[in-house]
Parts: C-alpha cells; structure tokens; sequence
C-alpha cells in the first residue's frame, strides 16, 4: 500500500526541488519558486479562523458549487433525455444530425451569448458548463441505450419484467458502461469550462481570482489559482473513479473472463 | 397445453432476402410431456419457439397455449435459451438474476429470496447466489439459466439447444438435471437440440422438422424404461433403434429400419 503510493507519487516532490532549484537560479519574477507560491497560498488562503480565510471561501465555495451543480444537472437531463431517444425507435436517426451539430460547437463560443442572455453571475457560467458537457453525455447515453443485447431486453419480455424494472435493472446497467465513458469526459471538460467562464463573466470563483492576479501581474497569485484547480480537478476525478469502479465492477469482471 | 395449427413464417416477405422458416406447421403437445424437437441446422427451429414464446408474430396459422391464443408471451411460459451468457443479466448476483422475474408473481423480497435460493439448490449451486455470472462456468451459467426458469414455476417451459455450448460430461449433467426437475415440477418442456442421441435420452417424445422451410416429418414416441441412465439407457435397443430412426429422418433418408 505504502509501497505503490511511493511508487506512484515520487516523481511529485523531485519535480517540485528542480522547480525551486531552478526559479532561484534564474530569479525570474514570472517563475516564482513553489515555497513562494505556498507560503502566499497560506497567507491568503489558509491562515483563516477556521483554516480557510474569507477569501478563500468565497470563492472555491462558489466555484465547487457550479461545477458540481451544473455537472449533476447536465448528467440527469442527459441521461434522461439519451434513454429516451436511445430507446424509441426511429427518434435517435432524426435526433442525431442535431446532437452531433450541438456537439460540434466549441462550447466556450457559447460564452459571449450567455454573457447577453443572462445576467452576470451563477446563471452564466451555469448556462456555458451544461450547454459544453451534455453533448458527450447526451450521445453516449443515446448508444447505450439504442444497443442494449436484443436477447436481454426479450429474456425480460418473456419473464414479464415490469416497465420501471426493465428501465431500472435492464436498460440503464446495460447502457452504464456507454454511459460512464461519456461522464468521464464531462467531470474535465465541466471544470474547463468552470474556469473559462468565471475569468470573464463572474465577480466570485477560482477563475475570478485568476483574473484578478493576472490584472495585477501577482505571479504568485496566478499559480496558487492554477495549483487549487490542479488539486479541485484530482479530486474530481478520483471521486468520480471511485464511483465508477463500485458501479461497473461487474463490466471489467466480465470482460476480464469474456 | 400446447396446439399448433398450420403455422407459417416468411422473414422479409415481398423482399429480396425472402425466406421461408416454417410452413403449415401442425403440433400438439399434451401436458405434462416431454417434448424433443430435432431437425437440421437452420431449418426454423428457433423461428418454431420464439413463435411459441410470443417473441416475433407468425405470418400465418396459430398457436395456443393453454387454450390461449398467443398474442404476446403466455403468463406461465418460461425460455431457457441457448446463448445463457447473453441471457443472464452479467450486473446482477446470480441470485437476483433469478429472482428478477418472481417480480410479477407478486412474491415480497422475502419470499422471492427463498424461492430462487430453493431453485438453485435444486440445479445443485446453492453456493452459488452471491456470485455474478462472469464468476461461474459455462455450464453452472446454464444451470442457472435453468433455475431462473424453474423459480419461475411455469407451466410450459421452452428449452432452446439449452446444451449446445458445454462441454459432453456437463451436457450428460444437465440433460440428468432435465430429468431430474421434470419429475418434480408439474410442467411441459419442449427442448429443440440438433442432437439425436440427446432427443431420444430426455424425450417422451421426438418430433423431426424437416430442412427450411420447417414442417414436421416424423413423430416417435420414446418408450424407454425410467428412470433414464446415461450407460444403460443408451445401451438399450430400443435406444439404439429409435436413434437410427430419428437419424434417417433427420438427413431425409427414406430407408427402411432394419427388421429385427
Ligand atoms: N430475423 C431474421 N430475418 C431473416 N431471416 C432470418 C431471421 N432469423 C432467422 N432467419 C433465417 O431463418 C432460418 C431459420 O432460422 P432459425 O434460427 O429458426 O433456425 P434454427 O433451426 O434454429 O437453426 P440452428 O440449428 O442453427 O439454431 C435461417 O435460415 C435464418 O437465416
Ligand atoms: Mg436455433
């Protein structure tokens, strides 16, 4: 255990000494050493009461609510919305073109019109994460359910599974591989787009804070933002691993013998 | 229990691709009988039970089970098909896969639990309900096929080649499992298989479907001794006369049985 954590996390402090190593010799202010950057972290960010200062909670609160928020919303109205295509007939061959041209807009164009359309704040960068990561969603929840095995769905015909069990326990484990893989491009690209709407249209957030250093040219301030979303963004993702190993362990048990 | 009158299907009728299954089908099979459907690879077999079971719509003739004319899948049917691994639900325990379709026998948990337990010990993987699928043999997977059709309690039960993809000594086990439950549930079975030998050991009955399109060309009944042996039953000269008659059949030759 402690075995492969050594082994799988060494190369992180040796990166970080040849970084300082190297900021110090070059005495560049654009390069400033990690222990500046930490210690102006715990300056502003960790020396409050309670840990966290008032800076710090308004404004990773704010962001970490956003992308979890938008990304919770995205996945009900996408997996929602792709089972029932998936499972309808003829809908997806009619529904398709239209998702694969949603999908082809890169979602940060999408920004300056919901910069219009909304008010500032929450409702904008709401609007760009949903709007940037349902598409993944979307079309892998419409493949997995439109390719559900024919023998599966008649086994339930012919034992007389209920309507809601035959949604529940048939359809939805069966698509769930399909659909975690679009999940899991959505986790990154929801915190992109976190970041990429709160540097314009946001007066709180990560990005908020990001553009304001980078304002003032605050160097250090720049990379302390780049290190929180670094480590908001590798807890995200393990979180998301986790879950999706305890759901899918059955799918790489099977594979593993198939 | 079961009657069939003159069923006929086309698959893409008006197409290109039209093919004859089965034509002027006639069958009827008494309760409580087993029943052994052989006939030549691709002849409609399959297309016969998936009529049965309600699953594709005949293009002609009719199909009563139960006095029932089938519509969609009968109540008190239950299909073991051939391909067990892709009839058995991989994400659930092998004990919710056979629990699953007590559901709609209006069983609570309790109950439903009990039941497939009991199912299983009869298949002999009482063992085995935590497990998943992917964690048991093929042939334990097709015994648990067979199971999730047995907790079912269905008063047909429809077998698909159930034993075309294991091994022989596994194949022997659950051709003796057949035996075995049949005696114990009150229930009719019709098992389709290409296999002679096979048709004739677990029988009550043999029926012969000619090549495609499919329509029935013989019509044994098995009187061997019970119970039924693996050795000596295969031994027996009935058995051994009754194979070469559904094999004659089976490959169309119309030559005569050797007088005894
Ligand atoms: N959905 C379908 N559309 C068109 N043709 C089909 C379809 N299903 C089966 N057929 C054809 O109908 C014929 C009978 O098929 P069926 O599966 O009933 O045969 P079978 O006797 O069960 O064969 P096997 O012994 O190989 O299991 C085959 O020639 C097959 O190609
Ligand atoms: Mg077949």
């Amino acid at each position: 255990m402690i075995g492969t954590l050594v082994r799988r996390l060494w190369l992180i402090p040796v990166v970080l000494v040849g970084w300082e190593l190297l900021a110090r010799s070059v005495a560049n202010p654009f390069l400033p050493p990690p222990t500046l950057i930490a210690s102006w972290m715990g300056e502003r960010w960790f020396s409050g009461p309670l840990l966290l200062t008032d800076e710090a909670v308004d404004n990773f609160v704010p962001s970490i609510v956003r992308v979890i928020g938008s990304w919770a919303a995205a996945v009900l109205v996408g997996v929602t919305l792709g089972v029932a295509i998936g499972r309808i007939g003829r809908l997806a061959d009619y529904v398709d073109p239209l998702v694969e041209f949603g999908r082809a807009v890169p979602p940060p164009a999408m920004l300056p019109v919901f910069l219009v359309l909304f008010a500032m704040g929450t409702q904008v960068q709401v609007a760009t994460i949903v709007f940037g990561i349902i598409w993944p969603i979307l079309l892998n929840s419409i493949d997995g359910a439109r390719n559900v095995d024919r023998m599966q769905m008649e086994t339930a015909t012919v034992f007389g599974v209920p309507a809601h069990l035959r949604l529940f326990r048939i359809i939805l484990p069966a698509a769930s591989p399909k659909i975690f893989a679009g999940l899991r491009l959505s986790v990154s690209l929801a915190l992109i787009l976190m970041v990429i709407s709160e540097l314009k249209g946001s007066t709180d957030g990560i990005g908020y804070l990001l553009s304001v250093a980078s304002n003032n040219a605050d160097m250090p301030g720049i990379w302390a933002g780049v290190v929180v979303l670094g480590v908001l963004g590798f807890v995200l993702n393990s979180l998301f691993l986790m879950i999706e190993r305890r759901m899918l362990g059955w799918h790489r048990g099977a594979r593993r013998t198939a | 229990m079961l009657e069939i009158e003159d069923l006929t299907h086309v698959y893409g009728p008006g197409t290109p691709n039209e093919h004859h299954a089965i034509d002027g089908l006639k069958l009827s099979v008494a309760a409580g009988e087993l029943l052994c459907i052989v006939g030549p690879s691709g002849c409609g077999k399959s297309t016969l039970l998936r009529s049965i079971a309600g699953l594709i719509k005949p293009t002609g003739g009719e199909i009563r089970v139960g006095g029932e004319l089938v519509r969609q899948t009968p109540d008190n049917l239950a299909v073991v098909f051939q391909d067990y691994s892709r009839s058995l639900f991989p994400w659930m325990s092998v004990a919710d896969n056979v629990a699953l379709p007590l559901r709609r026998r209006g069983m609570d948990k309790q109950r439903r639990r009990e039941a497939a337990q009991e199912a299983l010990e009869s298949v002999g993987l009482a063992e085995a309900g935590r497990k998943y699928p992917f964690q048991l043999s093929g042939g334990m997977q097709q015994r648990v096929a067979i199971a999730r059709a047995l907790a079912y309690r269905p008063s047909l039960m429809l077998m698909d080649e159930p034993f075309g993809s294991v091994d022989a000594q596994t194949r022997e086990d659950l051709e003796d499992l057949v035996l075995k439950v049949r005696g114990h549930h009150q229930m009719t079975i019709v098992l389709i298989t290409h296999d002679i030998d096979e048709s004739v050991y677990v029988g009550d009955r043999v029926v012969v479907l000619s090549k495609a399109p499919a329509h029935v060309v013989g019509d044994l009944r098995v009187d061997l001794p019970a119970p039924r042996d693996q050795i000596t039953t295969r031994e027996h000269p009935d058995f051994v006369r009754l194979r070469g008659e559904v094999g004659r059949l089976v490959r169309g030759v119309d030559a005569p049985a050797p007088t005894a």
